[in-house]
């Protein structure tokens, strides 16, 4: 199985990765090369195997609605590219009309 | 100074801070001067902590003057780069986190900070944890203090190699498929991957979720018996972490394993396995029947299809978590005409090339059309793999195969071809699979360089883990050999001021 440029073009958007034209190449070679060796999988009858997402016999976890302190917002901001008004900013992305 | 401080134990160095023969801060000074005569060539740490282990070193001497010392108080400690810290730059060996503060600690962190433990680095790792030889790192591999021409595994390579090196006396690293085990083997130290559930992650950068789990190195089982002691139990702030009474792990060593029943599956034979090291292991599991242990035959016939499970599973999840590095909250941040230019910049030029790969391949299987092909089917696959163990456990207490089916390799070795990079995981990736602990300990050598023998137990039973280590440790004399890099030194300066 060999992946089409179109689909790696696509994942690529959905991933919200920028690739150059060599990275895309790369991607589409070694993707394929990586589906091929999991697709082993597909041998095995799984029809009546329920999927484990975890291990653990954890359900919800619950705690009361109370109100608790949270990190100072000084410091949480100070990592950000760019703050406003104890806020991240960001380009527009509605356009104004 | 005659005697080498870094060699000591955490049990031997607790004595005899507590004796006040030595002081925290000479312990401290000792590590501080290995770091300088080797990490120009083992390149353990990303950033090192000299000024905030000072502090910690100093505090720790007043707190042991006042006999209120905990079992970790003055202990010099490395941590996987992955691990938040507030006073210094958690990376994850990525560019996109270059110069991030974390403002809190992991839950890790904090409680080996509350025993008064000293931070001497952040160990290196590859980039997100994504990697089995550090040469993933955005800031250069680390080289493995038995050959410095090959890796000391990953991703947590830095946390193994400085523990080998005596940079630090005991690390913390993290385990997805093996990287805790793998990096412990390849540099002869004791690795440890608790249960799925038993160590908190909160403040540990998210790699794959149902897999993830924070462990400790050291060079016995022991010091890494007190380690996950610290570091075990729930925390309100992780409800993936299970609320079950955490053991006095020392107690547990007693050195005793006569009627233990060990398993061994045939399935752990794998072509491309090191005849040496295949030798090795089978030794080191003669040994234990000699100490009393019954070896049975297992089987655990889905173990084939651990590895490709794994590469759907831990990228899909993965590619769920990195989105959170968009270049507006925290990190690297270009700027694009517009907000989806910005993020294609910033993830296109901050992530490296093993984490793109991976979050391709999450973003295929997760995306329309291939859903049920790739990811559900490999979660059903799952639980084939945990079945095979459920059984196995019910006729053993702990289960003993290779840690990696070869020796350290050599850099670049498998750089080219990603599906050789990943097959070194193969006998580690099981147990992430089924939420098990995995502990790995030295048990001999192949071309002079170190060979690993892994256990595997019931879930939150790393007490029986941790009891067979011991046993086979205390019976054999691996964990003593020293790294050539080291003893080179211990021979410059046989006595007076070393250089």
């Amino acid at each position: 199985m060999r992946l089409s440029r179109d689909v790696v073009d696509h994942v690529a958007m959905l991933a919200r990765l920028g690739l150059t034209e060599e990275e895309r190449e790369r991607m589409r070679e070694q993707l394929s090369s990586i589906l091929e060796h999991v697709s082993l999988i597909q041998e095995l009858d799984t029809e009546a195997i329920p999927p484990t997402a975890q291990v653990i016999a954890l359900r919800n976890v619950w705690r009361e609605d109370e109100v608790r302190p949270s990190l100072p917002l000084e410091e949480v901001l100070k990592n950000a590219p760019d703050a406003e008004d104890n806020m991240f900013k960001v380009n527009a992305v509605l356009e104004q009309s | 100074m005659s005697e080498d401080l870094t060699r000591l134990t955490v049990t031997e160095a607790r004595a005899r801070l507590d004796r006040r023969e030595i002081s925290a801060v000479e312990l401290l000074e000792a590590h501080l001067e290995r770091i300088r005569q080797v990490e120009p060539q083992i390149h353990a740490f990303i950033t090192l902590t000299e000024e905030v282990a000072r502090v910690q070193a100093e505090e720790a001497d007043r707190r042991i003057a006042r006999s209120d010392a905990a079992p970790l108080t003055g202990i010099p400690v490395a941590l996987k780069d992955v691990l938040c810290t507030v006073d210094a730059p958690t990376t994850a060996g990525s560019r996109i986190l270059e110069g991030f503060r974390s403002p809190y600690d992991a839950t890790v962190v904090r409680k080996l900070r509350e025993q008064g433990a000293v931070f001497v680095g952040k160990a290196n790792t590859d980039e997100f944890a994504m990697g089995s030889s550090t040469e993933n790192s955005a800031y250069g591999p680390t080289r493995n203090p038995w050959d410095l021409d090959r890796v000391p595994g990953g991703s947590s390579g830095g946390s193994a190699a400085a523990v080998a090196a005596g940079e630090a006396m005991v690390s913390l690293g993290s385990d997805t498929g093996g990287s805790i085990r793998q990096p412990a083997g390849f540099c002869g130290v004791v690795g440890i991957k608790p249960t799925y559930g038993r160590v908190s992650r909160y403040g540990l950068v998210a790699f794959a979720s149902s897999l993830d789990q924070i462990g400790p190195f050291g060079r016995t089982v022991e010091d890494v018996a007190i380690v996950l002691e610290a570091i075990a139990g729930h925390d309100p702030c992780d409800s993936t972490s299970v609320d079950t009474p955490v053991p006095d792990y020392r107690a547990a060593l007693t050195g005793d394993i006569r009627g233990l029943r060990v398993g061994v599956a045939a399935e752990y034979q794998v072509p491309g396995m090191d005849p040496e090291v295949e030798r090795v292991v089978d030794e080191a599991i003669a040994e234990l029947q000699r100490l009393g242990a019954e070896i049975v035959p297992v089987s655990l016939p889905h173990t084939k299809y651990a590895l490709a499970t794994y590469y759907i599973i831990a990228p899909s999840e993965a590619s769920a978590n990195l989105a959170r590095y968009d270049g507006v909250k925290y990190g690297l941040s270009l700027q694009g005409e517009t907000l989806l230019e910005s993020y294609l910049q910033t993830r296109g030029r901050g992530f490296g090339p093993e984490v793109k790969r991976r979050i391709m391949l999450g973003t295929y299987a997760l995306s329309a059309g291939y859903y049920d092909a790739y990811y559900v089917k490999a979660q059903k696959v799952r639980t084939l793999i945990k079945r095979d163990f459920d059984q196995a456990f019910e006729r053993v207490d702990v289960i003993a195969a290779p840690t990696s089916p070869t020796v350290a390799f050599r850099f670049g070795e498998r750089t080219a071809d990603p599906i050789q990079m990943y097959l070194s995981d193969v006998f580690t990736i099981p147990a992430n699979m089924a939420g098990l602990p995995g502990i790995a300990v030295p048990c001999g050598f192949a071309h002079g360089l170190p060979v690993s023998l892994q256990f595997m137990g019931r879930a939150f039973d790393e007490a029986t883990l941790l009891r067979v280590a011991d046993a086979y440790e205390q019976a054999t004399a691996w964990h003593r050999a020293v790294p050539p890099l080291v003893a080179a030194l211990a021979a410059r300066a046989p006595s007076g001021e070393a250089e």
